[in-house]
């Protein structure tokens, strides 16, 4: 036993003797281990933060809406009034229209593309829409075709230049219209967290129509909010069924959406990411094993003198095995702290973001062990094969 | 203290059985210097490996100190190429990341000597082979002949009884040879058995006997 543990030691000595005095082989055999951690450990941190904030972005919104929108309306299609009577409905709490057109909207000199959407006073409550100024648009606007817009706080700087600008007037491709009311921006909002172009306009439906010749009083895309007394799923039910009962029982004419499918496309968005992170391991391990590989084969020659002067093959393979054991402590050791420096940098780049990216410890253990395993059996096998040769054969190996 | 009885080593090249060793038969005695001399493909290199346990027979027996080699396990033959049996190769067959003195140590660290001790015998080794003050360099800092003196230090760190030279002057200059067969000599008169191979008749006869291989078949030579 003291004889093992003396071998042990000498045979450390030498494995950090042969990477020292081979510090360019050291250095690949390590490269790969070091950007295979780096890619696993840094990309899982990344994912996970990412579609961690987006997640809690689709359930912080909470606004427990459902979204409709209807592909063949068989020659019966919707409309504010149709709307209107579905309120009344069990379960059903409101519904808004959505009609939605790009314009240029101009105030003074400026000029901007903005999204401008045609809706009805249910929206603000359906979507809890919190105002900055001024009020949301009013059932009269609706019926008396007013006007009148609400633009959100960043329109009102990008355009006006600043907030208070109620009473201000803006032309979207040439009507003009009077600003009524200021949305609050929500840093938390999907819009803001999906779509870069955060300039939204909102203007009464039936004045829309006017604006745009794609959107008509026939409805295709509206929204609706569960009633106070009732939760999400028999909402949902309820309008399927309405829809249902309107289109021939044609499940193809429309579509009903919720925020759980948002969370569905999540999860499988989740699911290729970590595909693709099974493919860069994968690749990694393939590198890893190829340097090992030829590594440790290049130096059977080494191996056959060793024998000739009386090495057996335990006490080599226990320099090769303590050899690729310090090549991966060294590697993984470079690899996790490069990662966890870069994670570090791109959390304070994001930092606006109020992304959180951290360092996921399963994965930091999972990739080292991955690498540890892959460097060992690859190291050894080798060296096994050319420790079980005829000393002869080899000395006398030449690749 | 060697014998070699019968012994047949066949190499399979292509579908033809080429017998580098065809029912040799050979024995030296404890402190014999012997030099086996014959043209290249002879087989020589082969009946060196051989005794040197780095090789095994196909057929026939071979005793060393009366034990046959067949009874050993692998590990157990790695132990006498260390204990009993000191190589000295044409190559030199040293490890070019370790300088010299870690060369004539290595050896001694499979023999599991104490560091001290290992210290004393790789000084002791490098000075017989007046390399002492080369100890720290490597081998490709070295010229020839002191890289085959580094392996001839190491073969005798170990106190071998028995040196294996496998045409150890075959890569260097007569003027270097001198001094190698010198060292040999020495080692000679110090007690040790010695079997050089060699293709030289001038080396070959400096042996106190030597041992003709023609085609796989031994036939001692009178001096």
């Amino acid at each position: 036993m003291k004889h093992f543990f003396k071998m042990l030691s000498q045979s450390f000595k030498m494995a950090i003797k042969s990477i020292a005095g081979n510090r360019l082989r050291a250095f690949l055999t390590m490269l790969g281990i070091i950007i295979g951690v780096m890619a696993l450990v840094i990309l899982v941190s990344l994912v996970n933060g990412a579609t961690g904030t987006v997640t809690d972005t689709i359930s912080s919104l909470a606004t427990d809406t459902i979204s409709v929108t209807i592909s063949d309306d068989k020659g019966d299609p919707i409309t504010l009034d149709t709307l209107d009577e579905w309120m009344e409905e069990d379960g059903i709490g409101l519904l808004a229209p959505i009609g939605e057109t790009s314009v240029t909207a101009k105030y003074d000199a400026t000029s901007t593309t903005v999204e401008v959407y045609g809706t009805t006073p249910a929206y603000e409550s359906i979507n809890e829409l919190s105002l900055l100024l001024g009020r949301f648009i009013k059932s009269s606007d609706v019926d008396n075709h007013t006007t009148v817009c609400v633009i959100n706080e960043a329109t009102a700087t990008a355009l006006v230049g600043y907030t208070d600008c109620l009473g201000e007037e803006l032309s979207l491709d040439g009507m003009k219209f009077t600003i009524v009311g200021v949305l609050e921006d929500d840093d938390d909002s999907l819009t803001s967290v999906v779509s870069s172009s955060s300039y939204s306009i909102y203007i009464p439906y039936t004045t829309l129509l006017r604006l745009s010749s794609t959107v008509s009083a026939e409805i295709t895309s509206f929204t609706v909010s569960a009633a106070e007394d009732s939760d999400m799923s028999t909402a949902e039910t309820a309008i399927t069924a309405l829809l249902l009962a309107r289109f021939e029982e044609d499940e193809d004419a429309f579509e009903v959406s919720t925020q759980d499918v948002m969370e569905d496309t999540m999860s499988s968005i989740t699911s290729v990411l970590a595909l693709l992170l099974g493919g860069i391991a994968a690749i990694c391990g393939i590198g890893i094993m190829n340097i090992m590989l030829v590594t440790v084969t290049e130096r059977t020659r080494e191996i056959g003198i060793r024998k000739a002067i009386g090495a057996g093959r335990g006490v080599i393979l226990q320099q090769f095995l303590l050899e690729s054991i310090v090549l991966c402590m060294l590697g993984c050791a470079i690899g996790v702290f490069l990662s966890w420096a870069i994670l570090k940098v791109v959390a304070v780049v994001v930092s606006s973001l109020s992304m959180t990216f951290e360092m996921n410890v399963p994965v930091v253990l999972i990739a080292v062990g991955f690498c540890f395993f892959i460097g060992i059996v690859f190291g050894l096998y080798p060296a096994n094969k050319a420790a079980k040769m005829a000393p002869i054969d080899a000395l006398h190996y030449d690749g | 203290m060697i014998d070699l009885i019968d012994i047949s080593r066949v190499y399979q090249i292509g579908s033809e059985k080429v017998y580098a060793l065809n029912k040799a038969n050979l024995h030296i005695d404890q402190g014999e210097f012997v030099s086996i001399i014959g043209p290249s493909g002879s087989g020589k290199s082969t009946l060196m490996n051989i005794i040197g346990c780095l090789d095994m027979a196909d057929s026939g027996t071979y005793l060393l100190d009366d034990v046959p080699i067949e009874d050993y396990t692998e590990n157990e033959l790695a132990a006498i190429r260390n204990q009993k049996i000191g190589f000295v190769f044409q190559s030199f067959n040293l490890i070019n990341k370790l300088t010299a003195e870690e060369n004539v140590e290595l050896p001694l660290i499979y023999q599991g000597v104490a560091k001290a001790e290992r210290r004393r015998r790789v000084q002791e080794a490098l000075e017989r082979v007046d390399l002492a003050q080369r100890a720290k360099h490597l081998p490709n800092e070295l010229s020839g002949g002191q890289q085959q003196r580094v392996a001839i230090a190491r073969a005798i760190a170990t106190h071998p009884s028995l040196i294996l030279g496998d045409e150890p002057t075959g890569n260097l200059d007569s003027k270097t040879t001198g001094e190698i067969m010198k060292i040999f000599h020495e080692l000679h008169r110090q007690g040790n058995t010695i079997v050089l191979i060699t293709h030289d008749d001038d080396i070959a006869r400096q042996a106190s006997r030597i041992v003709h291989i023609r085609d796989g078949k031994l036939s001692e030579v009178k001096i």
